[in-house]
């Protein structure tokens, strides 16, 4: 495993395996010396085009955690209109001999692309509205890693939503079924052929979840016509306190962030005991790490 | 080294361990993989519990052998003013142990580490020796010594191979 | 030089030999000529592109009016129209003659400059047709292609201005809101997978049945750039029965190429519109086989590695065309059309509807000697470095294509042999 480009890029037995391993590494981050010597010397490029605190941060403490050399690089900014391009900006890195590149961009497959410019390893940490892979796999962390058999619902956004298509990726592979949720103007095109089952009508499906995944809504969708208030949108997607009560008692309720509370979530559900909101966020590093691990300790 | 040999190692390696100590606590530390299953073997001669430690994160040559998934550590909360001994099968060029102490060190501060290794075969590359060893097996560079043990490989043997058969 | 192509078949079947003298067809050997053996080969009158990019004036990194016209006369063409959106973009008389200025130091091939509809291309007001029209370059095409003239009124005055000279509209159909800037692929499964913009096909036919619509209200004529989706045929097959001055293009890509290109973003692929599936491809092949679609146009798009070698959404859309241009049509219907189908589509026609003089005219005494000698067997596998283009952003490189064009004659000169 060079890359992490797409969810593509694993077998089932590779996802376990870095799935498995963050747990030890989420061990890690719960002692004090929070060190690893394990990738000592290397040199980890976080190179961002698109502002994102917090993957950004978290991808810089892993790498840290891990003894890596972490440089982050903000290239926001269409580096289009500075006349340099894509290639020249990674290729240029990748010659002062770094060993990976975690990369976000506003296009997709620009990550993808990269790959195919520098010797380093490239993460993709979110390609436009294409992939997500290392959130996907957090989230699948956060679900508690065996998911086989379990029923996950993902409502929201799913034309514009890189987590998504991650994330139906990754849970099939692990076994799951899931079921998008969400109106036809958000819906991907071509859909159907997804591994998913595809339904307009959340209702029908809240009391069949074990996860019940929220994707955020954009409020400037509105703008675009995909839906027409944002009174109608919750009516009709929101988690409200109504929608909550349908769920099983054991159902979990997801999020990757950031969300818009009193759209696509209430705060009855952001805040409830079955939310795991939060821990999608603290796994995020241990998550990162175990990536990171697996793409460089090998053999070069 | 037959399974006799290796058992009869195990009881006197306990009993020094005993003596070493004087009846004071320790905490008895496999390092995976081998060492788990002769940690557990002393720890059950003794009457005490057994830990592990994965050191796969702190071997210094993870560039050169694939990627391995490290199993878990298994250490109690705080090894702060302990003293740990750590057991390993074979005792070689000492780059095993020197990651174990860099693992341990990240962990908390012991009192005292002792080592405890079944074979030591000599070729150190680092000032390491052990306090407890089960036997000493004087060995060529090119030979390999296998350790086998009922927990991992269904019987208790000790091998030398040589690479130039 | 003057010239005896021998044994050479025409398209109609028959095999002559045809003599050049000062640039024209002759009908008996001229003294002093140099025979061409041309047994086994057809010969069909010099090819005509309703749809170059030249790229000169502006950027002459990714092509110029010599390199674009020596790949044109590579491909068999002797008559390229260039499109308007230049840097500064062809709008007014002056900057149409001098491109005509170009074409004619350079050579080549001939250059019939092609104005822009609209001040700039910004859609908002009328440029100078008529005094482009009756200036020395004599635009009678006018298109603001790159961009969709989404105005529809503009649009009809357009139509309106140019009827009394018989002046064409060339539209580049594309709904602005259907698909805005960020359309970058077909839109389809291979879109939504990939997260990228869609393009869907009605942004393409809602453009043409309001501009079909238009020139029957106007009676003046329009045509359809390349066109690329069944529902846009359906349009202008409807309208044709109908009796609209409608006429329409494809281009060689969109003929051969698919969107599961794009898989793996390599933005050679990008074009506008883009690559479709292989029901849109069947659809324009039947048109252009039964000619609905009236003509083949390259859109041959020359662009620099800089603007290419961006995430997908931001590399520019284009791709070489003119040296591929007349394989391609030969490999997906060179059966069904035959020489005469070829002929048609690829200088008789393109060169009556863009109303170009001395082109796409019979192989008879007395025309201008335009033609080009083709290998209808030999074959090559294309490889973008072998190209007279200063761009190398060319879709067939490694394809496996037809290889015909042996020898081509502008105005009695040889302008490309091998």
């Amino acid at each position: 495993m060079k890359h992490l480009t797409s969810i593509n890029d694993l077998s089932r037995d590779d996802a376990l395996s870095i799935l498995e391993m963050a747990r030890e590494m989420h061990d890690v981050q719960r002692r004090p010396v929070k060190k690893l010597p394990a990738l000592r010397g290397r040199t980890v490029v976080n190179l961002f085009f698109e502002d994102s605190t917090r993957t950004r941060s978290s991808f810089e403490i892993a790498a840290k955690w891990l003894s890596a050399d972490a440089i982050n690089v903000s290239a926001k900014g269409s580096s289009v209109s500075k006349g340099e391009s894509l290639r020249d900006t990674v290729r240029t890195l990748d010659s002062m001999g770094i060993d990976a590149i975690v990369m976000r961009h506003p296009g997709s497959g620009a990550a993808q692309q990269v790959r195919g410019w520098v010797d380093a390893s490239v993460v993709n940490a979110g390609d436009g509205t294409h992939e997500h892979p290392t959130q996907a796999l957090l989230d699948a962390y956060t679900m508690g890693i065996d998911v086989e058999g379990k029923v996950v619902s993902i409502t929201g956004d799913l034309a514009h939503s890189r987590v998504v298509r991650s994330n139906v990726l990754l849970l099939q592979k692990l076994g799951a079924r899931v079921v998008l949720v969400a109106p036809h103007t958000l819906l991907p095109a071509g859909v159907d052929a997804w591994p998913a089952e595809v339904t307009t009508d959340f209702d029908a499906v809240l009391p069949d979840v074990d996860v019940c995944m929220m994707l955020r809504v954009q409020r400037e969708r509105m703008a675009g016509g995909y839906f027409p208030s944002e009174r109608e949108y919750t009516a009709l997607y929101g988690l409200t306190a109504r929608r909550l009560a349908k769920l099983k008692p054991t159902a979990v309720i997801a999020h990757p962030g950031p969300m818009n509370r009193g759209l696509e979530i209430s705060s009855a559900a952001a805040d409830d005991h079955r939310s795991i909101v939060l821990d999608q966020v603290s796994g995020g590093v241990a998550v990162r790490m175990s990536v990171l691990y697996h793409l460089l300790a090998g053999n070069e | 080294m037959n399974a006799e040999e290796v058992s009869l190692a195990l009881t006197r390696m306990a009993h020094e361990l005993v003596e070493r100590n004087r009846g004071r606590d320790f905490l008895l530390v496999g390092i995976v993989t081998r060492g788990v299953p002769l940690a557990r073997r002393l720890g059950a001669q003794l009457g005490i519990e057994s830990h592990a430690l994965d050191i796969t994160l702190y071997r210094d040559d993870l560039r050169e052998h694939p990627t391995r998934r490290g199993s878990r550590s298994e250490l109690p909360q705080r090894i702060d003013d302990k003293v740990v001994v750590l057991v390993d099968d074979v005792l070689y060029s000492g780059r095993t142990v020197n990651a174990a102490l860099t693992a341990l060190a990240d962990l908390g501060r012991p009192r005292r580490i002792e080592l405890v290794a079944l074979v030591d075969r000599g070729h150190r590359e680092f000032p390491i020796q052990a306090d407890v060893v089960g036997r000493r097996i004087p060995t060529a560079k090119d030979e390999r010594i296998i350790v086998r043990l009922a927990e991992t490989d269904g019987e208790d043997a000790v091998l030398i191979e040589s690479e130039t058969r | 030089m003057n010239h005896i192509i021998s044994g050479a078949m025409l398209p109609d079947g028959t095999i002559t030999d045809l003599f050049v003298a000062d640039g024209v067809l002759v009908d008996e050997a001229p003294s002093g000529a140099q025979t061409i053996d041309a047994q086994g080969l057809v010969v069909l009158p010099g090819l005509v592109d309703m749809h170059t990019h030249l790229r000169e004036p502006g950027r002459e990194d990714a092509e110029t009016v010599e390199s674009g016209t020596l790949a044109a006369a590579r491909g068999g063409f002797t008559a390229v129209c260039a499109m308007a959106n230049t840097q500064p973009v062809t709008d007014t008389a002056e900057k149409a003659e001098h491109i005509l200025d170009l074409g004619e130091q350079a050579g080549h091939a001939q250059v019939v400059p092609i104005g822009a509809i609209s001040e700039g291309l910004k859609g908002e007001r009328l440029a100078e047709l008529a005094l482009m029209h009756r200036s020395r370059a004599n635009v009678r095409m006018f298109s603001d292609d790159g961009m969709c003239l989404m105005d529809a009124q503009l649009m009809r005055r357009a139509l309106e201005w140019v009827k009394p000279f018989g002046g064409l509209i060339a539209q580049h159909s594309q709904d602005s809101q259907l698909a805005g800037p960020g359309a970058c692929c077909h839109e389809s499964e291979i879109s939504g997978r990939l997260g990228l913009g869609g393009w869907p096909p009605v942004a393409e036919a809602v453009i043409v049945a309001r501009d079909v619509m238009l020139a029957e209200a106007t009676g003046s004529r329009v045509h359809v750039c390349h066109i690329s989706t069944a529902e846009g045929v359906d349009v202008v097959r409807w309208a044709k029965r109908r009796g609209i001055q409608v006429t329409a293009e494809v281009t060689p890509h969109h003929l051969l190429l698919g969107t599961e290109l794009l898989e793996g973003y390599d933005t050679t692929f990008k074009v506008n519109p883009p690559l479709r599936t292989s029901e849109h491809r069947e659809a324009i092949r039947e048109a252009l086989i039964d000619g609905t679609i009236d003509v083949v146009g390259t859109d041959h798009a020359p662009h620099a590695p800089q603007d290419k070698d961006h995430a997908f959404v931001d590399a520019r859309p284009g791709m070489l065309g003119l040296e591929q241009a007349l394989a391609v049509v030969m490999e997906v219907a060179g059966e069904e059309l035959g020489w005469g189908g070829i002929a048609d589509r690829m200088s008789v026609a393109p060169a009556r509807i863009a109303g170009i003089a001395g082109q796409g005219r019979p192989l008879a005494p007395g025309e201008p000697a335009n033609l080009v000698l083709v290998d209808p067997s030999a074959r090559a596998v294309v490889d973008k470095r072998e190209s007279a283009s200063l761009s190398r952003n060319n879709p067939y490189d490694g394809l496996d294509l037809p290889d015909p064009v042996r020898l081509t004659m502008y105005r009695g000169r040889i302008t490309h042999q091998r």
